[in-house]
């Protein structure tokens, strides 16, 4: 108790030294922990090179050089990864310009990154994929633009997105937890394009919702509401990440009850 | 211990078996009475040492108590500077977040003030209280019974037996319409057969959730998946028990590729060309089952983790399910329309006892699951 002879006033520790211990090792791990964490995400510099008007040739070399190892030389597919005749353009733009593709490790599902290849080569590629057979292609603007979408139809996209999505996206587009280390990802602030094509194509296990089950304008209106989510703060101040009853119940059980359990200790404490 | 051993020796019996003998050897009396430890010496608070930390602590009470009166100014102060404007959610928040914090400072600071002067100023010194004794004493414990007495003997209450057992009588009816009302709040139909029966008729087409649009078997293309209502229940309105039905006829429709569909014997005409409809109410607590994987083709319930394998009746691969999905058989109309051949043939939904006893004659288990056999 009297080992600090600085604080020979009273001889005694800070009540709340322990805690500002326990703050300051906290706060250290947690920064090294991101440090290291941002390092490993670090992406390679796009290549700006081909930046120019890149045809149908320059796609398929291209192809070669980054997706062939894992989906054979003329797209056939290996036991490492599947055939991509007849995914159309929409897979391609999807998987390469969110980063999933090409694909950092073998693992329970592609981790959405920064694109490694720019969009002039995403586009090329995903031209020489539609040449090989027919499939989805790259949506059209009339249907990612979302500023003509009145209140009715938002509410009819949140509908759809309740149906047909939040089982697994969360309500609030937050994620969720799937089978053997797969999850299905969170929507917040994913481009309109990206959105349209997930559904379009049904990237990994995510289901596809083609034009006969949600048409054009519904997933517009889907767009819609997941960009409204992004623009619209929660009523109730700090959500804990839009994840229901685990995050809150979690906070409650830590901050809630551990607040009572320290003022009942307080209470009860002799004062010095 | 020795000296105990030699003290009591063990006496050799002539009979050993009729005469029991103990050994007295460790029976030492042992006072098991817990020594009262009496109380800590007395130390005195810092506040009562130093006369500077005793008027310290005083202001900081007063503090308390002041920032106490603030904080209620203030959360009137909020109310009327932060008003609620109608379809504002902003201003909800804002309302709601500064009146909080101002009627928490106003009660905390009654509260934590109050404890702080009980702690730091009020008198430290330890004081016994002993325990009084709980039985009464002869005198009071006689005129305990002389009151009973008296009471009984001035009522009546053992002499005038007919007051005393209608009034028993009366005592005994009160709870009754307790009884009868509660017992109002079960359902007033069989739960069985509540679940057993859904809007599927022979030939009402597979329709969109929501929009009541029918399926046609060539708009679900392998990988995708739809989430179906009977036709006829999207033209039903809330009012008329749409939730109700919609809870016990949701399906999800899913195509996988024919060669990977291993169907249950009896089963193999339900399915239309790979397409294969199963009832979206888990087995297990009535969750809807609906996170479905297209590469795998396992559909996972979200609220315990239940897995049904689709390509396979929707066995259950994972989790507390006990029984596959129920089956929706299916066909096509002359116009390439999905259509139901016909309602369910076991109760959707949570398994439970009773259920077993009322499962269709046509039906047909999906993989000889004992729980089905078993009624």
């Amino acid at each position: 108790m009297n080992t600090l002879a600085t604080r020979k006033k009273t001889g005694r520790r800070h009540p709340l030294a322990s805690a500002a211990l326990l703050l300051i090792g906290l706060v250290a791990a947690g920064g090294a922990s991101a440090a290291v964490g941002t390092v490993a995400n670090a992406s390679p510099a796009t290549d700006a090179v081909h930046a120019q008007a890149l045809t149908e040739q320059d796609g398929a070399e291209l192809y070669r050089a980054n997706c062939a190892s894992c989906h054979g030389m003329n797209a056939e597919g290996t036991e490492n990864g599947p055939s991509l005749i007849g995914v159309g353009a929409a897979s391609v733009d999807f998987q390469v310009m969110t980063g999933r593709m090409p694909m950092a490790f073998q693992g329970p599902q592609a981790l959405e990154r920064a694109p490694q290849l720019s969009q002039e080569q995403s586009d090329a590629i995903g031209a020489w994929v539609a040449s090989l057979a027919p499939g989805p292609d790259v949506p059209e603007e009339q249907w990612l633009d979302t500023s003509q979408v009145t209140e009715e139809e938002l509410a009819t996209g949140a509908e759809l997105f309740r149906i047909n999505c939040a089982m697994c996206h969360n309500v609030a587009g937050a994620g969720g937890a799937l089978t053997e280390g797969k999850f299905a990802p969170a929507l917040n602030d994913i481009d309109a394009a990206h959105i349209y094509e997930a559904m379009l194509t049904g990237p990994q296990n995510m289901p596809v919702f083609n034009d006969n089950n949600i048409a054009p304008e519904q997933k517009r209106a889907i767009i819609a509401y997941l960009h409204y989510l992004d623009e619209n703060p929660s009523p109730g101040g700090f959500n804990l990440g839009s994840l229901g009853p685990v995050s809150e119940g979690l906070f409650m059980w830590i901050f809630g009850l551990g607040g009572i359990v320290a003022i009942t200790v307080w209470l009860t404490s002799r004062p010095n | 211990m020795s000296a105990d051993d030699q003290s009591a020796p063990r006496e050799p019996s002539v009979d050993d078996h009729s005469v029991v003998v103990f050994d007295r050897g460790a029976a030492i009396e042992q006072s098991d009475a817990f020594e009262n430890p009496g109380l800590p010496p007395h130390r005195p608070r810092q506040t009562d040492l130093h006369p500077h930390k005793e008027r310290r602590a005083e202001r900081q009470v007063v503090g308390w108590f002041l920032a106490s009166m603030l904080g209620s100014v203030l959360a009137i102060v909020a109310y009327i500077a932060v008003p609620i404007e109608h379809g504002n959610m902003t201003s909800v928040r804002l309302n709601n977040l500064f009146l909080g914090l101002a009627i928490a400072l106003a009660l905390l600071g009654i509260g934590i003030g109050g404890m702080h002067w009980a702690r730091q100023l009020m008198s430290s010194h330890e004081v016994v209280e002993e325990r009084h004794l709980s039985r009464g004493s002869v005198p009071s414990r006689e005129r305990a019974v002389e009151i009973f007495r008296l009471g009984d003997e001035e009522s009546g209450f053992t002499r005038r037996s007919l007051i005393r057992n209608t009034l028993i009588g009366a005592v005994a009816l009160v709870p009754l319409p307790a009884v009868v009302l509660f017992r109002d709040l079960a359902p007033a139909q069989d739960a069985v057969q509540a679940i057993s029966h859904t809007m599927w008729e022979p030939g009402m087409r597979l329709a969109l959730d929501p929009s009541g649009a029918p399926i046609k078997a060539a708009d679900v293309t392998i990988g995708s998946a739809f989430h179906v209502i009977p036709e006829e229940l999207a033209e039903i309105g809330h009012g008329e028990g749409y939730l109700d039905q919609k809870a016990l006829a949701a399906v999800l429709l899913v195509r996988v590729p024919t060669e990977r569909l291993k169907e249950a014997p009896g089963r193999e005409g339900w399915s239309y060309d790979g397409i294969v409809a199963y009832s979206k109410i888990c087995t297990h607590v009535g969750c809807p089952v609906a996170l479905y994987e297209q590469q795998t083709h396992h559909l996972l319930c979200p609220c315990h983790q239940s897995t049904f394998d689709v390509t396979e009746h929707a066995k259950v691969i994972f989790g507390p399910a006990k029984r596959p999905l129920p089956q929706l058989p299916i066909t096509v109309d002359d116009e390439g329309y999905l259509i139901a051949q016909r309602d369910f043939t076991e109760p959707i939904g949570p398994s439970y006892f009773e259920r077993l006893h009322n499962v269709d004659p046509e039906h047909i288990p999906a993989s000889g699951a004992e729980t089905e056999t078993r009624a």
